[in-house]
């Protein structure tokens, strides 16, 4: 469920166009006035705000966001400011850029959203680049690594309910052979990853869990550090609980020294009209302290302030 | 009467040639009513159809069943050309998991269909068959070819004018050694050639194809061994009409089998709309006579006369 907070009354996107430009205006920016204007409008309503901005004004308010803000406040509120499709592509974008083994993002994205959400990130995708992000992922991978993700951000995965035991029975089987005898990179664990519905595949965990003692995620640990193992039980994880493998990115972007503000900006702009209430429940069952608490522990000035409001719902 | 034995005999055609004349069946029946004689000579005279056990008289089996398939290629015509494109190429795919048909269909559709055309294929197939294509390819097809028409099957190519013409060249050098250094059965599973061949714009492809040509003095397709996979998907996102006008020569020979008699009645429904006259034309070119000619001579009855509707004669 969404974690945001919407004024019962709430202004016309001319008035909070009005309110952002005067933010911009004159020395400095009122960076209070764009968090509060911002982090308090549902999807549609942001857009709204965008065209209007562009009709009064004639610019693209993300240029202006872009001119006045900086770090990662900017980089919050920018990503926050498009609608959830174009984020995801600027995200995956970005990921399949600079990719390396350890990237996470890619899988995030490609098995958390629907099946027509990434259909609609793959059709936009073309749109803004020229090119299909499957050919963008082929190019930019290499090895077992490809021969995953391909298929992976090319899914278009049946998602109604049905399951056929029998055939999650024998599918577990097939895993079971192949993790034991260590062919993670085997074509059928592929085939079955990345083409089986969602349904099916929790019901193929459940079988392996039930016919081979281990939940599958505890076989595929033989070396901590080996980032295909973490694609494919993140693969997993994200299939079978989807918040508590993104309350998982939360928790390790704040961990120690140091925090992560890429994969924090990103799982919370990203949820926080989808299901950060559950993340964050999790969060708190998992940690004993409330995510806005930790949250302000390690971050800081604007950046903070944006995420906060973000996160923090109306019942506290 | 020799003249309206061999009609009707022609009419059942059962053998040479598709569909039924049910013309030229339904006026012999005005002709010969009340005839037993008539009808008892013409099957002892059509032999090969009718045959005895001791002194009953009977059809042969085997000639019941062609003669089914026969009557039913204008059913199967009528159906297909009411039914929702999407689902045609659904069920299309559908048959070929399940062995009816051969695996080169779903290259068909997976490479000369656009991208929103499959894309409602697939989703009409999700609707159909509570499954998605991918997964079905993925588990029912376990042969070398597999991963390449997974990839296929799940593309979602780029349409757009733009083609970055330096990757182009560089990627038909890159198949150029690949194709050099693979063994001929490698070929279908190298990562390259599939990765190139599933994910790259079809303006892209043909871009490579070209280039790939005057880098080797050859066309690709020559360079790809026996593969038939490979040739087929070169072919159909390069030359779709030279695919076409090829399936419907197969489909036109002596004995051909029952699959690729079927390939008459899929291109021309599905072609119908889209690229016949290129098919046509191609079609004459290649095997000098033209396709109007073709059926007339070698189709029967209704399911004739809709053939030739639909190739706009």
């Amino acid at each position: 469920m969404s974690t945001l907070t919407i004024p019962h009354v709430i202004p016309s996107p001319q008035e909070d166009c009005e309110k952002l430009h005067t933010a911009f205006s004159g020395w400095g920016t009122n960076e209070g006035d764009i968090i509060e204007v911002v982090t308090h409008r549902t999807a549609d309503q942001r857009n709204a705000i965008r065209w209007t901005y562009h009709d009064i004004y004639g610019e693209d308010l993300l240029k202006s966001l872009d001119k006045e803000l900086t770090q990662d406040f900017e980089k919050a509120v920018l990503l926050w400011m498009l609608d959830p499709i174009e984020r995801d592509v600027t995200l995956v974008n970005g990921a399949v850029k600079k990719w390396a083994p350890h990237d996470r993002v890619l899988v995030e994205i490609a098995v958390t959203r629907t099946a027509n959400e990434l259909l609609a990130v793959r059709k936009a995708y073309q749109e803004k680049y020229k090119k299909s992000l499957e050919e963008d992922v082929a190019a930019h991978t290499t090895g077992d690594f490809r021969k995953l993700m391909v298929p992976l951000v090319s899914s278009y995965r049946y998602e109604g309910p049905e399951v056929d035991s029998g055939l999650a029975k024998s599918e577990a089987h097939i895993l079971r052979k192949h993790i034991k005898d260590e062919e993670y990179n085997h074509e059928e664990v592929i085939r079955i990853l990345t083409t089986r519905s969602k349904s099916q595949l929790m019901a193929t965990f459940n079988a392996y869990h039930e016919e081979h003692g281990n939940p599958i995620n505890k076989d595929l640990k033989k070396d901590p550090k080996d980032d295909f193992l973490f694609a494919l039980r993140s693969i997993i994880r994200c299939i079978t609980c989807p918040e508590r493998y993104l309350e998982k990115v939360i928790r390790l972007s704040m961990k120690n020294t140091g925090t992560d503000e890429d994969a924090l900006t990103r799982v919370i702009t990203t949820r926080a009209e989808v299901n950060l209430k559950e993340i964050k429940e999790i969060y708190y069952k998992r940690n004993t302290v409330k995510l806005e608490h930790a949250i302000k522990k390690d971050t800081k000035g604007h950046y903070e302030d944006f995420l906060l409001a973000l996160v923090d719902s109306d019942e506290e | 009467m020799a003249d309206e034995t061999l009609s009707l005999k022609k009419a059942f055609s059962g053998h040479g040639g598709f569909g039924v004349d049910e013309t030229t069946m339904a006026a012999m029946v005005t002709k010969w009513r009340k005839q037993p004689d008539q009808k008892s000579r013409f099957r002892s005279d059509f032999s090969g159809f009718f045959t005895k056990i001791g002194s009953i008289e009977k059809c042969e089996d085997d000639y019941l069943l062609r003669l089914k398939t026969e009557f039913s290629r204008f059913k199967n015509i009528m159906v297909l050309w009411l039914m929702h494109p999407w689902e045609r190429d659904a069920r299309w795919m559908h048959h070929v998991m399940h062995k009816s048909y051969p695996f080169t269909v779903i290259v068909e559709i997976a490479c000369t269909r656009t991208s929103e055309e499959l894309l409602g294929a697939k989703r009409a197939y999700q609707a159909l068959f509570n499954h998605s294509v991918e997964e079905d390819v993925a588990y029912h097809i376990k042969e070398s070819y597999s991963k390449l028409l997974v990839g296929l099957v799940s593309s979602f190519r780029y349409e757009g004018p733009q083609v970055d013409n330096d990757m182009a060249k560089w990627e038909a050098k890159a198949l150029g050694n690949v194709i050099k250094s693979a063994g001929s059965g490698k070929l279908i599973q190298n990562e390259e050639v599939i990765r190139i061949l599933t994910t790259r714009s079809k303006r892209h492809l043909k871009a490579t194809f070209k280039h790939y040509k005057e880098l080797h003095g050859k066309p690709i397709e020559e360079d790809l061994g026996a593969n038939l996979c490979l040739q087929e998907t070169v072919k159909c996102i390069d030359k779709p009409a030279k695919y076409f006008s090829e399936a419907i020569n197969i489909a036109f020979k002596e004995g051909a089998d029952k699959p690729s008699k079927l390939s008459l009645t899929r291109v021309i429904i599905s072609r119908a709309d889209v690229d016949m006259e290129e098919i046509k034309e191609t079609y004459h070119k290649q095997f000098g006579v033209k396709l109007e000619d073709m059926i007339t001579k070698n189709t029967h009855g209704h399911y004739k006369d809709t053939l030739l509707t639909l190739i706009g004669k």
